[in-house]
């Protein structure tokens, strides 16, 4: 950055761009507090992950060099390939949630009065404890006392072992990451929904346009921008899923956790319980990678849905 | 003119950032005040160590001790983030699984001379956990309490079914029929919990059976001996009997939870549940301790907390001279009236028996003398965590138990042949 502020760039034509030399050193100075805080806080981290990744770390005392042995390892390990299920699995349940969310975000802006009520009870999970939300959420899904199996019960159906049993425990976590992220959702896409014309309604009503219609021909399409943000955030979030695994079945001594680590949960494990920081490493660069890409698809496939108005 | 002065302003609070974190501490002149933090895991236990922190202060008022409870499963990575960052806790609990990365990383305060020059007695610690905390014959943590295993059971679900309790007369045998005598699927109620626990299960087991867990050397483990396979398959045939809560149901509901809940008739476990079975007053009365029962021999596995120091401390003299009174007899007696834990220091552990006299507390002290230190060589963190992989098929009874232990085996034997 200092670069740039002794050497301004001039550019052939003569035009004044960029920036001129006093001027160069105050907005740098403004920038600076929070460049140094990026540069602190997430770039250092960051090429320091990276190095790690090309060494074997041990738990203290100095590292060595290993070149791509930590990332061959990793793709010969079959715990990473089943975290990376996991992972990807569960991304897929907390991507079905994003229809519900528009469905939900519709219904409340239809909602007059207490439309606030809505809003309040479906942030509420956003702004609970994580380990308040795990413990409610294992007593619900308890095999033999749990909430969920006796209303099952009255049905007649016999209830699973959702969080003990490996066959459940992606989509029992799903369906509480989709309660999860749906208050910020409703919050994003509520605003987006404000946005939309009245206008567009009252004519198409005049037009005979019922609600449903009105529902997938005005608001999805013009809702389209906020739907693909949330759908970005809702991604590169599921893909990052530890905490709901790390407080239901870890310290329990649950033996579904062999069978339903996710990636960062992994991570975690090989980094900090057995402390193998090298693997770890490359295990966050692959995921930062899986991120990345999932995130560009997503922009390239974004041209054929979203409408921008 | 305003402009330039939030400027100045945005200039001033940058070089604050910068330089804030270089403040550096010099050494300290002796009688300075000096605070010393000391780190543990358990909220439980939070109250005794504050205890023995004020009692310390006292005879030391120029230093203070900063007593932090950290939440059990961030104690590790924070530990060793700070040490390797240079801020870990001047003193904090150690396990003897987690001690040897320690040691061997150098993190830890050398305490052979300290033991020297205050007369520390080694002998008054059980030497199953003393030892654990000696790496290439120096000691780096002092055993601040101990942990043997015992057969607790519920007297009201004994009576219930006619089943003698408990005594130290009992061999597997009788904890099998009395195991089948208990279960009552009627109610609900097991006879025992058999989960895959290796402390408090299949370790005692194996070893009653006459084996060992890992060989002397560290290179290798011992599941698929014939004593192996015996003590894995005392537990595999209780859950195949039906005789204890399957292990889908363990882990919905942890065993201790289970026996609390007065579902499981017998539970063999550590003297740490003690004060939480005494302090329930639905429990108080109805449940005792028996020792564990005898395979081909007795057995049970030891290990216990230590208090160790970090070596990057700013204040080693006044760290070692807390340490050596963290591991002395007034911190140990305050530890045992408040029936917090067995304290590791002999001949100080009567005010916890007496603080729950209707418990028969004294076998697990008396389980000292067959104990064998728990097996912690290599990376214990890693091969520890195989367990549940590899054994659940065998508790399920998808496999064959020979099959699973030997694959076990080679399991752990990998990663010990990495050290």
């Amino acid at each position: 950055m200092t670069t740039v502020a002794t050497k301004p760039v001039r550019r052939p034509t003569g035009r004044r761009t960029g920036v001129s030399k006093p001027n160069g050193w105050w907005g740098l100075a403004f920038i600076a507090p929070a460049t140094i805080g990026l540069i602190a806080l997430y770039v250092w981290p960051f090429l320091s992950t990276l190095m790690k990744s090309f060494q074997d770390v041990p738990a203290f005392g100095p590292a060595t060099f290993v070149g791509l042995d930590n990332y061959t390892a990793l793709i010969g390990d079959g715990d990473f390939w089943k975290a990376f299920r996991n992972s990807a699995l569960y991304t897929v349940i907390i991507l079905l949630g994003i229809p519900l969310a528009v469905v939900l975000a519709a219904l409340i802006e239809q909602v007059g009065r207490g439309r606030a009520v809505y809003r309040v009870l479906f942030f509420l999970p956003v702004v609970t404890l994580p380990v308040a939300i795990g413990m409610v959420w294992r007593f619900i899904y308890n095999g033999d006392f749990g909430l969920l199996n006796y209303v099952l019960s009255w049905f007649g159906i016999d209830g699973q072992f959702w969080v003990a049993d490996p066959r459940f425990t992606i989509y029992a976590f799903g369906v509480v990451g989709i309660w999860m992220g749906l208050g910020i959702n409703l919050i994003i896409l509520g605003a987006g929904l404000q946005a939309i014309p009245k206008a567009l309604y009252e004519a198409s009503s005049l037009d005979g346009a019922g609600r449903v219609r009105q529902f997938f021909h005005i608001t999805v399409p013009l809702l389209s921008p906020s739907i693909f943000f949330v759908t970005i955030l809702s991604v590169i979030a599921a893909l990052q899923m530890f905490d709901l695994l790390f407080i239901m079945l870890r310290g329990v001594n649950n033996t579904a956790l062999t069978d339903s680590k996710t990636i960062v949960y992994l991570f975690y494990e090989k980094a900090f319980v057995q402390f193998d920081q090298g693997y770890g490493a490359a295990i966050a660069i692959v995921l930062l990678m899986v991120i990345m890409i999932a995130t560009a698809v997503q922009f390239r496939l974004q041209r054929s849905w979203v409408f921008y108005g | 003119m305003k402009r330039k002065w939030i400027a100045a302003t945005a200039m001033a609070v940058t070089a604050g950032l910068l330089t804030a974190c270089s403040g550096g501490s010099g050494d300290t002149p002796k009688n300075e005040k000096v605070t010393l933090t000391y780190a543990n895991w358990s909220e439980d236990q939070s109250p005794a160590m504050k205890q023995i922190a004020a009692e310390f202060e006292k005879a030391n008022p120029n230093i203070t001790i900063k007593v932090q409870t950290l939440p059990w499963p961030e104690y590790w990575s924070t530990l060793q983030v700070g040490a390797a960052g240079g801020t870990a806790p001047d003193a904090f609990w150690m396990l003897a699984d987690h001690f040897r990365e320690y040691a061997k990383g150098g993190q830890l305060l050398d305490l052979t001379d300290t033991i020297k020059s205050n007369q520390i007695d080694m002998n008054v610690y059980p030497k199953p956990v003393s030892d654990s905390y000696t790496y290439e014959g120096k000691v780096f943590a002092l055993p601040k309490d101990f942990d043997t295993n015992g057969l607790w059971y519920n007297k009201a679900l004994f009576d219930a079914a006619g089943v003698k309790y408990p005594d130290d007369t009992w061999t597997w045998q009788n904890v099998q029929e009395a195991a089948k005598k208990l279960t009552d699927p009627k109610k609900g109620v097991f006879g025992i919990a058999a989960p895959i626990d290796a402390q408090g299960g299949f370790y005692n087991t194996i070893l009653q059976a006459g084996g060992s867990i890992i060989n002397p050397e560290g290179t290798a483990s011992d599941f698929a001996s014939p004593a192996g396979i015996a003590g894995l398959k005392f537990w595999t045939d209780l859950q195949a009997a039906g005789e204890s809560p399957t292990l889908k149901q363990l882990s919905d509901t942890e065993a201790v939870s289970m026996f609390e809940n007065q579902k499981v008739a017998m539970y063999t476990s550590g003297a740490y549940w003690a004060l939480r079975f005494y302090k329930n007053p639905d429990l108080k009365d109805k449940v005792d301790v028996a020792p564990l029962p005898q395979g081909v021999k007795r057995a049970t596995v030891t290990s216990g907390i230590g208090n160790a120091g970090y070596a990057g401390s700013k204040h080693p003299e006044e760290l070692k001279k807390f340490l050596a009174f963290l591991g002395g007899t007034k911190a140990a007696e305050i530890q045992a009236a408040t029936g917090t834990v067995l304290p590791a220091y002999q001949g100080t552990q009567k005010p916890w028996l007496d603080s729950m006299p209707e418990f028969h507390l004294q076998v697990f002290i008396d389980a000292i003398d067959y104990s064998v230190p728990l097996p912690v060589a290599g990376n214990a963190s890693e091969w520890q965590g195989l367990a549940p992989q590899f054994l659940s098929p065998a508790w399920d009874g998808k496999k064959p138990v020979e099959q699973a232990a030997k694959e076990y085996q080679d399991a752990v034997d990998q990663v010990l042949a990495k050290q």
